[in-house]
């Protein structure tokens, strides 16, 4: 009994601080800039002011960051997720002369850490003339070793019958994969969504190397700038709050959604 | 190769007339997978090793025949040379030493605990609980980075808490001064002696070296610590999951108390998990990037450069592409290196006689874990999804 108390004490304990900052944030965003220096530790700001949403959404280039993330993210996910299942199912299912030794490449592929390809991937991207373009934004993110790992695991757990009727029935095998066993492949699908959306959506250091123009600049390109200086005369933190709660929202969203799938993803047979 | 229809229909059978189509579909369906790789990984994963054997100065095409191979040179300048760079290399690879040695072990310790407290089937508010302590995880490192910098800004609620305890707190990302150094400035040494001062590694003295990550870089230690812990307390929690409790009963009736337990059968069973975070979370720590090109660009007094920024510097900023790419390349090998050491480390050992004498059994070569042994002497559960033999699988890899 007492220790039960004890538990749930410490475990409210640990949620107050990893809740705590996103509160403080929140309620940052809405203070002036005098009394987010004066007062920091308040959850209620004595005047309520929208004056830093204001001025990111009316007088700064924040929507055109905002949008250039939602276009990026859309195109990264929706493609990769086709590339990536179409890719899963071949390596899955089906035989072809040099499938060990592909799948073997994407699994050493996933070995390199993106923090060295910086310089490579500039390199590359300069080369076949796509710097600063929307092109070399997307392309080089539109495939994931790890989504091509997760659905190839996916598919073979999906019994071959079904697709033996299948191909009796006369249908090939893009008819098969798209319209018998992708459907089936739903949970995978979403779990690759989310890592898809998530990725490209917090993707810094790909855009930071590809890209140069203020018009392709992406909401953590744009909020990495604010929080080091740029627009801002002074500390100006409800702005720069503000800024990184609204980058925040789409995830949150999507992690909200999804949060019972996303918790139980890896917890395959939890006896409850 | 059995063409014969009645042959049984596995996905391996090939060559009878209804799959002729499929080596061509195959290639197809994996021709964006393999053109996009190749291209945005493969070659520039070459062009970049070029580049670090090369005198390419940023303009033009670092193939063009005005392009000089120079060998190691930008290896030796990063690592040995007297430059600039060299010293910041040397920096930069004391504070991400010590941003490892802090954050691993705290991450991985701080996730397994929170797995545990959130792990009881009777818990109310389980969700709630992974919820909280999982979400800084999904949230951008930009976002995180920029709430941190006014969460630790020298009149910050970090600082207002640390006052409320009667604490001063220091100006967080502004504060060069090594921990280790505080401390020692306290006790009333200032002066390293000279053995320590006059000698060093990659242009940096040990008593650098000893001085502990900045202040500044403590802040980013902590933050990594609240961002990765959800994640790890996950994959944690997942293994938990697996676990059956007929071992842990079965410990019970030997007597053995809950710490016993813990130690002795709960951890060696999680082993694989841990194998993950730890690779996890080394592979990560050698990474720092975002944090430090949003928060401090490797101020102050460059204790919060990193290998990964300063080869972003180096190139971009600098137009030293030939030592940046080589830092790349410096940094990847160091990551390889310690993936193959942890695996190294945490491979299956026999068991040791003293163990097996612990146990009572006789001490055999057998690739055994003591929570193998643990699981032989209960009797096999009856649950068909865990076979008796499914606990000798727990060394190589998480059943999924």
């Amino acid at each position: 009994m007492w220790w039960q108390i004890g538990l749930y004490a410490l475990l409210i304990l640990i949620s107050l601080i990893y809740i705590y900052p996103f509160l403080v944030q929140l309620s940052t965003s809405f203070k002036s800039d005098a009394e987010a220096a004066i007062n920091p530790v308040s959850l209620i700001p004595q005047v309520w002011t929208t004056a830093a949403y204001e001025r990111l959404f009316l007088r700064s280039d924040f929507p055109v960051w905002f949008r250039n993330s939602a276009i990026v993210t859309i195109c990264v996910t929706l493609l990769r997720v086709f590339f990536v299942s179409l890719a899963g199912y071949a390596l899955a299912r089906l035989n072809f002369r040099g499938r060990g030794l592909v799948f073997a490449g994407v699994i050493a592929v996933m070995a390199v850490p993106s923090v060295v390809l910086l310089i490579p991937r500039f390199l590359v991207i300069n080369q076949l003339g796509i710097y600063d373009s929307y092109a070399g934004m997307i392309l080089p993110l539109l495939v994931d070793a790890a989504g091509v790992f997760i659905m190839k695991n996916f598919f073979e757990s999906i019994p071959a019958s079904v697709e033996e009727q299948a191909r009796i029935d006369g249908a090939g095998t893009f008819r098969i994969f798209w319209s018998v066993v992708l459907p089936m492949a739903r949970p995978a699908l979403i779990t690759i969504v989310i890592l898809s959306f998530q990725g490209s959506w917090n993707e810094l250091s790909h855009f930071i190397v590809s890209t140069q123009s203020p018009e392709l600049t992406t909401l953590t390109k744009g909020v990495a700038g604010l929080a080091s200086g740029a627009l801002s005369q002074g500390t100006q933190y409800p702005l720069k709050l503000a800024a990184a709660l609204i980058m925040t929202i789409p995830v949150a969203v999507l992690f909200f959604i999804f949060q019972r799938r996303i918790m139980n993803s890896s917890q395959g047979a939890v006896k409850e | 190769m059995t063409a014969t229809v009645t042959a049984p229909r596995r996905g391996r059978t090939s060559g009878s007339g209804i799959r002729r189509g499929e080596a061509l579909a195959g290639w197809i369906f994996t021709a964006p997978v393999i053109v996009i790789l190749g291209i945005f990984l493969f070659i520039p994963v070459l062009m970049a090793l070029w580049v670090s054997v090369s005198d390419w100065g940023g303009r033009g095409s670092p193939f063009s025949g005005n392009v000089n191979f120079v060998g190691l040179e930008n290896y030796a300048s990063v690592t040995t040379g007297e430059g600039l760079t060299a010293r910041d290399f040397g920096t930069a690879m004391r504070n991400n030493t010590w941003y490892v040695i802090l954050v691993v072990p705290l991450q991985t310790a701080l996730s397994l605990f929170l797995a545990l407290l959130v792990n009881g089937a009777i818990l109310r508010g389980r969700g709630f609980f992974r919820t909280a302590f999982y979400f800084p995880s999904v949230t951008a490192s930009v976002a995180i980075t920029v709430l941190w910098l006014f969460l630790f800004n020298p009149r910050g609620p970090v600082n207002a808490f640390l006052a409320l305890v009667g604490i001063t707190g220091p100006n967080w990302f502004a504060d060069p001064r090594g921990i280790f150094h505080v401390v020692l400035s306290g006790l009333g040494v200032r002066e390293g002696p000279s053995v320590l001062t006059g000698n060093g590694f990659l242009a940096v003295s040990w008593w650098n070296w000893g001085a502990g990550p900045s202040i500044a870089m403590s802040a980013f230690i902590l933050m990594a610590i609240f961002t990765t812990s959800g994640t790890f307390m996950l994959l944690f929690l997942a293994a938990l999951q697996n676990i059956g409790p007929e071992i842990q009963e079965a410990a019970m009736v030997d007597g053995a108390n809950a710490w016993q337990r813990f130690w002795r059968v709960t951890l060696p069973q999680l082993k694989p998990a841990l194998f993950t975070v730890l690779t996890l979370g080394l592979i990560g720590c050698w990474q720092v990037f975002d944090q430090i090109y949003t928060g401090t660009k490797g101020q102050p007094a460059k204790t919060t450069l990193t290998p990964a920024y300063l080869s972003y510097d180096a190139g971009f900023l600098d137009q030293n592409w030939g030592q940046g790419a080589a830092i790349a390349f410096i940094l990847f090998g160091i990551i390889v290196l310690f993936t193959i050491l942890q695996r190294w480390v945490l491979r299956e050992r026999p068991v040791s006689r003293r163990r097996a004498r612990q146990y009572e059994l006789p001490a055999r070569p057998a690739t055994a874990s003591p929570a193998t042994i643990a699981s032989r002497q209960v009797p096999a559960p009856p649950d068909p999804a865990q076979t008796p033999g499914g606990a000798d699988d727990l060394g190589k890899g998480a059943r999924s």
